[in-house]
Parts: structure tokens; sequence; C-alpha cells
């Protein structure tokens, strides 16, 4: 093959695996506006926070040291211990069951009802409740995860794609990310286990039938309160795989939590109510963004048109999304919109 | 003086109709206006202006464009930031391309140049409701942004790509650059928000207020009683984004005098927007200067409290400042998910019977 | 009552009172906000430092500093809120430590009458100190910076970059766009070949960027990064096998938070810097008497000999030199904003004196004027030595080419001149 293709093929490799890394983001999304109808615009900030948690607990900081410092002139930081990896997920996931009973008790149980935009508003609301905690408790510094995740250049990839080109030509091969394959394996691991959470356990069953009829759930005896916490619970989960492959690829810092941004897109494309949506959304628009960035910034186009343009991955993934549903517009897996007076 | 109708008598029926139809609150309007032309002037300084006023004029201009859209037609946006920075460098453009052109008109021409911009994006609305519509207007978010950054006719080709406003007056008195006086600039946004708010306060009460808000409530009943959405919602784009820019001009030239897109007018913005109709009330002109007159000032309220009242290290006030305007945010919510001017029609209920109510 | 109620509200709006015959010197920081993980050092040294100057020397001849400190986030509006709040309380120097926030305040501190130092950052032609007369942004620029990286790669290639291919890969931004002039007449200069590679702020994910990098194959790539952008492209770095020591960052993408997520990968990462690095200064020795130790250091006090809580107390200690040479100008230890300016316009900073405040061979020695403001522009390159968890500066220090980036500066001042409608100052 010539270089040029397997240049393009190494693009679009690489854009599907950027993909998955948004539509691991993204599925948080859909898991709650699935079952409760809201577009939880605090997602991003709840990966931010699991990771902070995570790596908090792990390196046995002091939570809210900074506070109890300036309030009581003690100097505590850590608490020195060291917690493994597995303990301190397993912690946080905690952490993320608790927040999300004391969001259904706090929040949602009193805004039961109410239009969308008052919910995506209360989320927004929550998101900057929860920077703020987050902040207030872990400090904003930026902090080191390792969970011991492979992360780096893959030599086998490298090797074996190297051998598809002219060996003259100088191809030195293509490049993956061990830590985006991870990412891969991890969010395929969790659709499987969500989608035979949802078929077989009945649990799961009640959750699909919150998620088809509010009212007829209720009314067969299905508590709407529990289905909240436990979805809630599993989208904590969720950030927490989010905020796992994110924090491991850049420090857990502030603006983790803009990853939301990135998802965004993944969901309009994907339907906001679709699971296999959430991924395949994603892996277009990963591949497509990419795709689109390597052709911009090329040479051809540049000769083409004479334009010099860059860092276009940013609208273009919006664009995507846009003209999609144009011609689709409640996604490509979501639900069908049906429209009565 | 009570608080009501009786004894108010109407002979025709403009009087009928009017905004204030309880001359208590007409006297209270009037008031109202008269401290903001005539008694602000002259006590106003520069961190009065800076911090407080013109950011509260400013937002309150764009919060009424947002809430046109989204509060009057339904049409959920989430692309504010992007249209402010339409007006920001439309005024940019005008002010540095015909240096004889007034502010005053290139601030309006500006908002135009927004409402054109606003219909082009405005068009998915036709097919593309409720939060995949929000998210689309992300799409011109991010567009807009890029585009301005990217471009350098639009900075005209500065070096690091900012934008300065230069000095323009009205009447030879300076209203944009750093020498403009307090009471100028303030003066010079005040008139345009009035005039504006006067305006959107008599659109939304007519024809077309009340095809938007037909189409808000259940746009396929709408369109059967004989209102066309094409014209509607894309009027609402354009009246709604001509407001915007309008906002964004005077954000730009008056307020700030210097602005990097990507900063000044990021995604935050317009969460921040919509943030101030939903907490002011939505479908609300005066929910609209509510909700910014919150927002605005419950930051500076806060760090002020906490830094300069209990002198806290300024990071954990500005962490305590982000949990409490979120839960504050929640809490508002919870208790009155129609906003500010909700609780202002409830207080209007109560004085109007008072103290008689039953 | 509700008079009442409105003017506590009013006085809760209004700032607190000034105190008086202090020195105020107010601290623009950011500790919250995308950006907070380089906030945090920075406002921390710049703290420690004027509470060492008040607690060692009771204050700058016999004055007491008060420290207002303000939280930007690194936003515009609330730095315009920050500096309108505090000038009324006889501020004398602004370091507004933003790029977007520098140039925002140019214009009002100018009209005000009070001095910014932006000290390797904001609006580059404010070296100009006919035009910018309130601006002072020694000791080094932008384009030095750009300029200074050059050099070092020349002096590695040993003499000749010509055929090279050198790419830049910066934040998408008004501070990621001001070495590109620079770099490009440099190209035109030395003939070697410049690439650009933008990258959109937050810069979480940057695969197109170094795929591209690994396809070009450039020989050396500085990068112009800020916040999240930093750590994420070193590890992508590290993830494509880019050899560490040809990856060359500006100041800003030079700190420990930038590098320590990628690990031993990381090794031999360097950054261009122009002051020095680590804790082995006699100042720590101080500031640990008479500033740890009593409780009195700022924020979590965890940051003392990182590369940006130094680069704080560079700007601190710059100020307090600038401070003390007003006094011997105008006699008298209760200065105002207009002679701090005088002040920074007359500051002289020597090996001696350096040595003498604890930080002998810091930085590099300099002196300010009326017409140049940007100081020599004299850099080092920094370099990580990921074993020992620390940087160390492996080179002497490397001159600007002032040949290539006078008429940069002059040209843009001159535009902005014109622009703003400001009649140069003659100087002599």
């Amino acid at each position: 093959m010539s270089i040029e293709a397997l240049n393009l093929i190494e693009v679009l490799i690489n854009g599907l695996m950027a993909g998955v890394m948004y539509a691991l983001v993204a599925l948080g999304f859909v898991l709650i506006f699935k079952s409760s109808g809201i577009f939880n615009y605090a997602q991003g900030v709840m990966a931010l926070f699991a990771a902070m948690t995570l790596v908090g607990l792990q390196t046995g900081q002091v939570p809210f040291a900074h506070l109890l410092n300036a309030i009581t002139g003690m100097h505590v930081t850590h608490f020195g211990w060291n917690m493994p990896s597995g303990l301190a997920i397993l912690l946080t996931l905690g952490v993320m069951v608790g927040l999300a009973f004391l969001v259904e008790r706090l929040v949602l149980k009193h805004l039961v009802n109410q239009e969308p935009i008052i919910l995506f508003m209360a989320t927004i609301g929550l998101a900057f409740f929860l920077e703020g905690f987050g902040d207030l408790m872990w400090t904003a510094e930026i902090k080191q995860l390792d969970v011991g995740l492979p992360g780096g250049l893959s030599e086998w990839f490298e090797g074996a794609s190297m051998a598809l080109a002219d060996p003259e030509a100088g191809y030195w091969g293509m490049y993956v990310d061990k830590l985006d394959v991870t990412a891969a394996v991890v969010a395929a691991l969790l659709v499987i286990s969500l989608t035979l959470f949802s078929q077989y356990t009945r649990a799961g069953r009640a959750l699909r039938a919150v998620a088809d009829d509010h009212q007829a759930a209720l009314s067969v005896g299905i508590s709407l309160r529990f289905i909240w916490v436990m979805v809630w619970s599993i989208a904590g989960l969720v950030a927490l795989v989010a905020g796992i492959m994110w924090g491991s690829k850049t420090g857990v810092q502030t603006s983790l939590s803009l990853i939301a941004l990135k998802a965004l897109p993944v969901l309009m494309l994907g339907g906001f109510t679709s699971i296999p949506g959430a991924i395949v959304g994603g892996l277009i628009i990963g591949a497509g963004e990419k795709l689109f960035e390597y052709f911009v910034t090329s040479d051809a186009f540049h000769g083409l048109t004479g334009f010099n343009i860059d860092a276009t991955e940013n609208w273009f993934a919006y664009v995507l999304a846009l003209l999609f549903l144009v011609f689709r517009p409640q996604g490509l897996f979501g639900d069908r919109i049906i429209e009565r007076v | 003086m009570f608080y009501r109708e009786a004894g108010d008598f109407k002979t025709s029926y403009s009087d009928d109709g009017q905004t204030f139809p309880i001359a208590f609150d007409r006297w209270r309007y009037y008031a109202v206006m008269a401290v903001a032309f005539l008694v602000i002037p002259f006590l106003i300084n520069d961190y009065w202006e800076k911090s407080i006023l013109m950011p509260f004029l400013v937002w309150s201009t764009v919060a009424i464009g947002l809430n046109i859209l989204t509060g009057y037609c339904g049409q959920l946006s989430l692309g504010t930031g992007g249209f402010m920075a339409v007006g920001a460098y439309a005024s940019y453009k005008l002010m540095t391309a015909f240096p004889e052109l007034n502010i005053f008109f290139v601030v309006l021409l500006s908002g135009g140049i927004t409402a054109l911009v606003g219909v082009l994006f405005g068009l998915p609305s036709m097919r593309i409701k409720g939060f995949y519509l929000a998210v689309a207007t992300l799409a011109a978010q991010f567009f807009l942004v890029w585009l301005f950054n990217k471009v350098p006719w639009f900075y005209n080709y500065s070096a690091s790509g900012q934008i300065t406003a230069p000095e323009r007056s009205v009447f030879g008195i300076l209203v944009t650059g750093p020498n403009a006086a307090p009471w100028a600039t303030y003066l010079f946004a005040l008139v345009i928000l009035t005039g504006l708010a006067w305006v959107a306060r008599n659109l939304t009460r007519g024809r077309v207020g009340r095809s938007w808000m037909a189409i808000r409530d259940m746009d396929i009943a709408a369109e059967i009683i004989g209102v066309n959405p094409l014209a509607t919602k894309l009027s609402a784009f354009a009246v709604s984004s001509f407001y915007i820019g309008v906002g964004g001009a005077l954000f730009f030239s008056v307020y700030l005098g210097a602005a990097e897109v990507g900063e000044a007018f990021g995604i935050d913005k317009s969460f921040l927007v919509l943030f101030m109709i939903i907490i002011g009330g939505l479908g609300s002109i005066f929910g609209s200067f509510a909700g910014a007159a919150f927002m605005v000032l419950l930051p500076v309220l806060l760090k002020n409290v906490l830094v300069g009242g209990l002198g806290w290290p300024t990071d954990l006030a500005a962490h305590l400042q982000m949990l409490i305007v979120g839960g504050l945010i929640v809490l508002f919510l919870i208790l009155e998910p129609h906003g500010l001017a909700q609780l202002w029609r409830i207080a209007k209920e109560k004085l109007r019977l008072w103290p008689f109510p039953h | 009552m509700k008079l009442k109620l409105a003017l506590l509200a009013a006085s809760m709006l209004t700032a607190a009172g000034p105190a008086a015959a202090d020195l105020t010197f107010p601290m623009l920081s950011y500790r919250t906000g995308a950006y907070a993980n380089n906030g945090i050092p920075f406002a921390d040294g710049y703290h420690d430092y004027l509470t060492l100057v008040n607690e060692r020397d009771g204050g700058i001849g016999g004055e007491k500093i008060r420290i207002t400190e303000c939280e930007t986030a690194y936003n515009t509006e609330k730095g315009v809120e920050c500096y309108e709040s505090t000038k009324g309380e006889g501020a004398l120097i602004y370091q507004p430590l933003s790029t977007g926030i520098t140039y925002q305040i140019i214009p009002k501190a100018t009209a005000d009458g009070i001095a910014i130092h932006s000290m390797g950052y904001g609006r580059t032609s404010a070296a100009d100190g006919k035009v910018f007369k309130w601006v002072f942004n020694y000791p080094g620029t932008y384009w030095d910076a750009a300029s200074v990286m050059v050099k070092h790669i020349i002096d590695v290639e040993g003499g000749d970059v010509s055929g090279k291919t050198i790419a830049l890969l910066y934040h998408n931004s008004a501070y990621g766009k001001e070495p590109i002039r620079t770099l490009e007449e440099l190209s035109k200069k030395h003939g070697f070949k410049l690439q650009l590679l933008a990258v959109d702020h937050p810069g979480l994910e940057q695969k197109s960027q170094w795929l591209e990098i690994r396809r070009s194959r450039p020989d050396y790539v500085l990068m112009w990064g800020w916040g999240a952008m930093n750590p994420t492209a070193i590890q992508e770095a590290a993830n494509v096998r880019y050899p560490m020591d040809h990856f060359i960052g500006v100041w800003w993408s030079g700190s420990e938070n930038d590098v320590k997520q990628a690990g031993d990968r990381a090794d031999g990462y360097k950054a261009v810097t122009f002051h020095g690095v680590g804790d082995d200064y006699p100042i720590y020795d101080d500031l640990k008497t008479h500033v740890t130790d009593k409780g009195l250091a700022a924020g979590a006090g965890d940051q003392l000999g990182t590369v940006l809580y130094n680069r704080g107390m560079y700007a601190a200690m710059l100020a307090v030199e600038a401070a003390k040479t007003a006094q011997e100008i105008h006699g008298t230890a209760a200065i105002d904003a207009a002679m701090m300016r005088d002040g920074m316009e007359a500051l002289e900073i020597t090996e001696e004196k350096m040595a003498a405040l604890g930080l002998p061979g810091f930085g590099p020695a300099f002196s300010v004027s009326c017409a140049d403001h940007g100081g020599p522009g004299i850099g080092m390159i920094q370099q990580w030595d990921a074993k020992a968890g620390e940087y160390t500066i492996i080179t002497d220090q490397i001159e600007p080419d002032r040949e290539v980036i006078g008429p940069l500066i002059e040209e843009d001042a001159s535009a902005f001149a014109a622009e703003a409608g400001i009649e140069p100052r003659a100087c002599e």
C-alpha cells in the first residue's frame, strides 16, 4: 500500500479511538436522559469529581484540608497512606453512589414534573456546585492519576503495520496509543454489561419500563425514586471510568470537566436515548473530525483552495452532527418523535 | 395609596391596554427611570460603572434577546456567546472602517448584522427541536468563535488577534476608550437598553409576540390555526440576535474596550445568559433584568463578603462562591421554577388584595 | 428598613475601605478555573516574597506592604472588576497575570496613571517605552523567548539550521499566536522551515497534531501551551516517541505540573526560562524562618521551589526593588503610583543586588530605561530530569536576536500608537 493510504488509515484508526473516548462520556448522558428525561450537564463535572476523589483517596489526601487549615489553623495535608488502586476505585464508586443518593434526595425529588429546561438548568447548577465542592475538597491543583493502565505507543502494532508498506518506502508504521485500546475494551465491556443488566435483571427491566413510560411503570409498582438513584449511580460509574481514562491521559485538573463538550455532538448524532447510538455516534464523530482536520491541513487542500485553516475539530463535530440532524431530527438511533396536538 | 385598579378609571382603549395598568406601578416605573437617568449619573464612579452597572446593562440587553428566543418563542439556544462575538466584531470592523460613523449607529448596525447571522443559524430550527436544537446552536457558538480567531481580516491583522476599541464620541462626549467618563458610558448604554426594552415589551404584546408564544406553547397547534412556523421562528431568531448583537457590541466597545474572542465570547457566556433568563423568569422582560442583576451582583457580593468582610483566602472564597452560586440556582429552581418574575407577580397579586385577602 | 438593607447591600458591593499610608500591591491571581494549577504556585510565590519583606525588613524603607489579593479565575471581566475595585486603594503596580487582562487594562491603567508590569507575558510591543509609558515587560518578552529558543537550536545543530524544519505547537489564542511573526522572520533569516500547529482550548485532545508531527517529522517542536494543553502535549510527545530534547516549551510550558503526568518518559524535555530553578538559594532559609515556620505561607504552602513559585517570587522581587528605587529617587518612603513608575523605569538589577537579596545568579543583570521597557530578553534553557524530579539549567544566558525583534516591536508599537492616537514621547 502507498504511504498516503496508510497515513489515511492511521488517522482513521486514531479517530475511531478518540471517538470511543468521547462515547465514554456520552454514555453517562444517555443513561440519565433515557430513564428520566433529564439532560444531565453535570456529567463532565461528575467525571472530574470522580477522578479527583480517586486520586485523593489513593494518595491519602485529607479532604477539605485547605478549609480546615484556614479555619482552625492546623496544617494537615495527607493522611500518609497509599491506597491500592482497586480499593480506591471501589471506595470512589461508593462516593459516587452516595452522590447519586443525595442528588435524588435533595434535587430531583423536588423537581418532579418540571419542564425539561428547568431540570437541565438544575443540572448546570449541580455542575457548578460539584466543581466548587470538588475544588474545596481536593484542591484545584493538578494531580497525577495512575491506576496502572497501559499507555504509550503500541510497538507490536507499529511493527505489524510497517510490513504493509513497501520496505524501500521508509514507512515507520502506525501509531496507536495503548491507553486508547484499553479504553475501547473497557467501553465494550461497559456496553455489554449494561445491556446484560438491563435485559436480564429485575432492576434492569424496571429501568427499561421507566424509560418506556414513567406513569405506566409507577402504576405497576416500580419505585421511580429507587430507579433514579440507581441510574445516577450507574452514571456515576460511567463518569468514574471516563474520569480514569481521560485523567490518565491529561492529569486530573479542572479542565477535565470540559470533556462534556466533546460528548454533546456525539449525543446529537447518536440520539439522546440510545446506548449503541452513543458508541456509533462517538465513532463517527471521532473519525469524522480527525479525517476532516487531516484533509484541510493537507498540502493538497491548501494547494487546491488557497485556504490555510486548522484547529477545526471543536466546531466540525457539531456541524457534522447538525447536518445529520437536518435529515434525522431524532439522531441516528433516537426514539422517533411523534407529535400530536 | 393602595395598590389596585379601583378608582383609577380608564377612558380609552389605549389606556386600558397600557403596560402598567395600576397607577402605583406607573409612578414606581417613572421613579425608577428618574433615578436611573437623573440621579445615578451624578453618583457613579469607575468601580460602580465597570463592576456593576455596565455589566448589568449589557447583560440585561443580551438577556432580553435570549428571552425573546427561548422564553417567548421556546427555541432553546446555546449560541449566545457566538452571536455576541458577531456583534462585537461587527462593531470593531465598522468602527475602524468608517471612523466618521457615529458609535450609536455602529451599535445598531452591529445588531443588524448579527440578526442576519442569527437567521442563518436559525434555519435548522425548522427541523430540529428541543435539546437537539440547543446542541445544534452550539455549532454556531464554536464555528463563529473559530472563525473570528482564524481569519485575520476580522481583527485587522493585529499581531495577537486581540481587538481594541478606538475612541468614539456622541455629541462630542467620549463613550468608548479608556478616557470615557463613567457617566457617559453608563448613559449611552442605558439609553440603548431603555429603547430596546421598550420595543421588546411592545413587540411581545403585539401580534408578533403572540405568534411566538403560540409556537412556544405548541408548534403544531399553532401551525393549524394559521401561524406560519418558518416566519415566526426566523423572526424570533432575527429579533433575538439583534438584541444579542447590540449587547455584544456594547460589551466590547463600551464596557471592556478590548476583547479576545475565545476568552470573551466562549461557551460559558452562553450558559451565563441562559442562567439569567431562567433565574429571572422565562417569557418576561422584567425577568431578564432581574436575572441579569442577580447573576452580576451575587458573585460580587459574595466575594466582598467572604474576602473583604471575613478575610478568607481568595481561593477558598472563589470555590465557595461557585458552590454557593450552584446551590442557589438549584434551590431557586426548586422553590420557584418560574423565576424571580413569578415571585414579583405573586407579590403584586398579594398586594392587590391586601389588606383583605378574602 | 428597606433603605437600611439597600445601604447595607451597597456597602457590601463596594470593596473594603482603603488603609492609609501603606504601600499597596494588588495581586490579580487565579487559584480557580481552567488554569488554576499554573496560577496557584505563582500567586504563592508572589505573596510569600512580599510577606517575607514585611516580616524580615519591616516593609520597604519602613513602609509596610499591603497585599490585596483578588481572584480573577483568568477571566477578563473578573480581572476588570479586580482592577477597578483595587485601584482606588492607592495601588502602585499591577501584574495582571494574563495576556487577556493585560490587553484589557493597558489603556485603563495608562489613563489612570498606574504602572503595569507584565513579566514575560502580555503585549510584547509594550517593550517600546516611548509609546507605552506605563507598561513594562522586563526582563523579556515572548519574541525574545522565540529567538532564544531558535538560538539554542542553532547551537545544538552546530551553527546551521538551514533546511531544517521547526514546528510550533501553539495555544490557539492571542497568547499562542504571539511568537508566529518573530519565528517567520527568523525562518527567513536562518533558512529553516516553519510548521504551524494550532491547538484549541482546552487542548485535551491533540491526536491530529501529534499524528501530523509523527508524519512530517519536524526536527524541533516549540510549544506555546497553557493549562491542560501542556501535560497532554508532553504525554502525546512521549507516546509518539518524539525525542524529548528536541521538544522545547516557552516559559509558561515549563513547570513541574506539565511534565509529571508523563512520568519517566518526559525525561529530557526542555523549556526556556529567565530565572533560576530549584530552592538552592539563600533566600529559602529566610523564607523558612520568617514565613513558613510562622505559618504565614500563602495557599497550601506546598509549592516552594517549583518553577512557577520562583517566577512569582521573582516578579515580587522586581516590584520591591522598583519600589526601593522609587523611594531613592523621590526621597520619600511613602511613594505613589507615579513615583513607582519612575522607580520601574530607573530599575537596575545587578549581580551584587541579587546576591544581597539571597538570589545570586537568579536572573539576568539588566537595567530599564525610558525607551526600553523590555529588558535584555536574556533566557536560559532548562531541562527536566525525571529521575531527580527537577529542572536543571543546561545553558548559559542566551541573548536574543534583537536585530530581528527590534524592528518588529517598533512596527507593532507604532501601529498601536497610530490606532490609539498616542504621540510617542521623546526619550532624552
